[in-house]
């Protein structure tokens, strides 16, 4: 038996959620949600979990403050130190509250983009990149569910598609693949 | 779902439903542009036009074309990259310390708040890169090795720092603003038909899905990225004030600067956010998301910072009589009474004095009057500068070179140029851009749109 992808479109945010913790109560795994802006609640119901780019911001954060440290070091202090208003760059130490400024700014450049390229690679989203989700009305105002019968071996399609007529769906879809 | 108290006005007017919001914003996209927008963009053009063209003659002839002299050695160059950076801090004001308050109206004006500090921080980089001359050699503001020069850049200098600050500030704000627009780039693909136009949106959306785990890290990286630009909003203005506070000259050498620059910035930021939306909202017909109580809500903004303003300057005042510095006491005292009294008390009816006005209520809700006060906020900041830069050199420490400021025609030209390019960017954006944030606005269409709170308040009294 050839798989199937079932869609369930909803008109509502909350209907949908509602939907979703219905058919996950009964078993039904519920694979994605296509949605035109994010729905609070719905990732514990559907098993989404948190996401670590917050962590990886930090990271890159601190890499960023390490690297500007090492530069005044380098270029301030070991390679060419100069003696500026009789304040001369013998040690970091000693000048680091004027490097201050430059390594906060150093900090957030590399925190940001760090998380930004992260966060672009990780949702597969860079330029060129087809367009990817099933229907373009979840663009708009149509919020997509997505069951598929490969994850959910307990049901068939009939059951899953039973089961969301009875939450005020707005349309179902289905499709072979 | 989350609800919102009855008391508080709705963000969203009249009866909209989520297709309805998209009709609205992308609509103005696949239609023709009205006539207006063509007539404004191309008088825009010219002026920006003859912008550049003072610009390339700049560079052809150099600095000394510029009305400076040996005594005001920094005069409309820097008074118009300050007046230009700190109108550059409203859009990340807006969409970054406003998100960390929770404060839903910011979601009508984020977005295009940050296009303007886009465009503004642009014009503002513009300056100093002009004023190095050579424009070619810009690259050696950055740490580069010896064979470049013979020395390391100046990490103890706040003109580095500045570097440092703008590049950065330009950059995280475009990432903030881009990252916010991916999803609503993907609303504009998915609707458009037109084969060209449509690839054209869908290389601009990145390929954007919006399923749940894309949303949950949309709202994780727009949440940490508003938490770092917090600071660095306040880091920006605080380091441009520096390039004056750590030098020692009567006037500037003050510690009070990065606090009053912060929100002498936000102040004017604000009203350049009023000028051009107060127009964007008419011409595209967007009275139901920007509402009067937005207005309202930008003129507090105002009245805050202005009357920050207000106290720093009367601070910086005082203390220059308590310091018995009789140069700085000079200082403040010849920028009141000396020859350019008209600039100070230009500056102090349009900053101080003005923005007071908007205690009363109904002014401050009448669109009118708002648009004439923005552009008088925007007049008094740009006096602000000239009286801080110009007034505090003009009189030197040795009398014999005293001497006053003329502007020469590549000066004027070189800032109406800016206000060209400015515009005309901004034309563009407003054309093709979706000039409000759709995903935002849609997510709390429900809890703070008109129609729906009104049906909330009835279910509520059964």
């Amino acid at each position: 038996m050839a798989n199937k992808v079932i869609y369930a479109v909803y008109d509502d945010p909350e209907v949908l959620k509602g939907a979703a913790r219905k058919l996950v109560t009964s078993g039904v795994k519920v694979k994605d949600v296509y949605s035109p802006f994010p729905v609070h609640g719905l990732d514990p119901i559907i098993g989404i979990t948190r996401t670590r780019l917050g962590i990886a911001s930090f990271m890159f954060g601190i890499t960023g403050t390490s690297l500007a440290l090492l530069g005044f070091w380098y270029f301030m202090i070991s390679d060419w130190p100069m003696n500026i208003g009789g304040k001369p760059n013998w040690t970091l130490y000693h000048n680091l509250p004027a490097f201050v400024p430059v390594m906060f700014e150093f900090t957030v450049f590399c925190a940001a983009h760090g998380m930004a390229i992260t966060y672009l690679i990780r949702n597969k989203t860079l330029p060129g990149m087809p367009a990817r989700n099933p229907d373009p009305r979840s663009t708009d105002d149509k919020f997509v569910m997505e069951v598929r019968t490969e994850d959910n071996h307990g049901h068939s399609a009939e059951q899953i598609t039973g089961m969301l007529r009875e939450t005020p769906v707005f349309e179902i879809n289905e499709r072979e693949y | 779902m989350h609800s919102e108290a009855a008391l508080r006005e709705p963000l969203i007017l009249g009866h909209k439903t989520y297709h309805d919001i998209t009709n609205d914003i992308v609509g103005p996209i696949e239609n023709k542009a009205p006539r207006g927008w063509y007539i404004l963009t191309t008088i825009a053009g010219l002026i920006a036009c003859y912008g550049i063209g003072c610009i390339l003659y700049l560079f052809s002839k150099g600095i000394g074309t510029w009305g400076l002299n040996k005594t005001v050695d920094w005069a409309w160059d820097i008074t118009n990259f300050v007046w230009w950076v700190g109108i550059g801090h409203a859009g990340t004001l807006i969409s970054a310390v406003l998100l960390l308050f929770r404060q839903k109206w910011r979601m009508a004006v984020n977005r295009s708040a940050e296009a303007m500090t886009i465009f503004a921080v642009i014009m503002a980089a513009t300056f100093p890169l002009i004023h190095m001359g050579r424009l070619w050699l810009a690259y050696w503001v950055f740490p580069l090795p010896n064979q470049f020069g013979s020395l390391w850049v100046n990490f103890n200098s706040p003109l580095l720092w500045d570097v440092f600050a703008i590049s950065t500030y330009f950059s995280v704000s475009l990432v903030f603003w881009y990252i916010g627009l991916i999803p609503d780039f993907a609303t504009i693909r998915d609707r458009l038909t037109k084969p060209s136009w449509k690839k054209a949106y869908s290389i601009l959306s990145f390929g954007w899905t919006g399923n749940a785990k894309a949303w949950t890290r949309f709202e994780e990286v727009s949440l940490v990225l508003a938490g770092i630009a917090t600071p660095l909003v306040f880091s920006v203005h605080s380091v441009v004030s520096m390039d004056f506070a750590t030098s020692v000259v009567p006037g500037w050498h003050t510690t009070i600067f990065p606090p009053y620059f912060v929100s002498g910035a936000v102040f004017s930021g604000f009203a350049m956010v009023l000028t051009l939306l107060l127009v964007m909202r008419k011409v595209m017909h967007l009275e139901a998301y920007i509402t009067v109580k937005h207005v309202e809500y930008m003129n507090i903004v105002i009245i805050v910072t202005g009357s920050i303003v207000g106290v720093a300057y009367i601070t910086e005042l005082f203390v220059s009589w308590y310091s018995g510095v009789e140069y700085e006491s000079y200082a403040f005292i010849n920028r009141a009474t000396g020859p350019y009294w008209w600039s100070y008390w230009a500056m102090m009816t349009c900053n101080v004095i003005s923005p007071q006005l908007f205690w009363v209520k109904s002014w401050r809700r009448n669109l009118t009057f708002t648009f004439f006060m923005s552009l008088v906020v925007n007049t008094g900041m740009w006096f602000e500068r000239f009286v801080i830069i110009v007034t505090s050199l003009h009189r030197d420490y040795v009398p014999s070179s005293w001497n006053m400021f003329h502007p020469s025609w590549v000066d004027v030209g070189i800032f109406i140029g800016t206000i060209g390019i400015f515009f005309t960017l901004y034309l563009l954006f407003a054309r093709y851009f979706p000039v409000l944030a759709l995903n935002e606005l849609k997510s709390i269409l429900k809890i703070t749109g008109e129609s729906y709170k009104a049906e909330a308040a009835k279910q509520h009294h059964h």
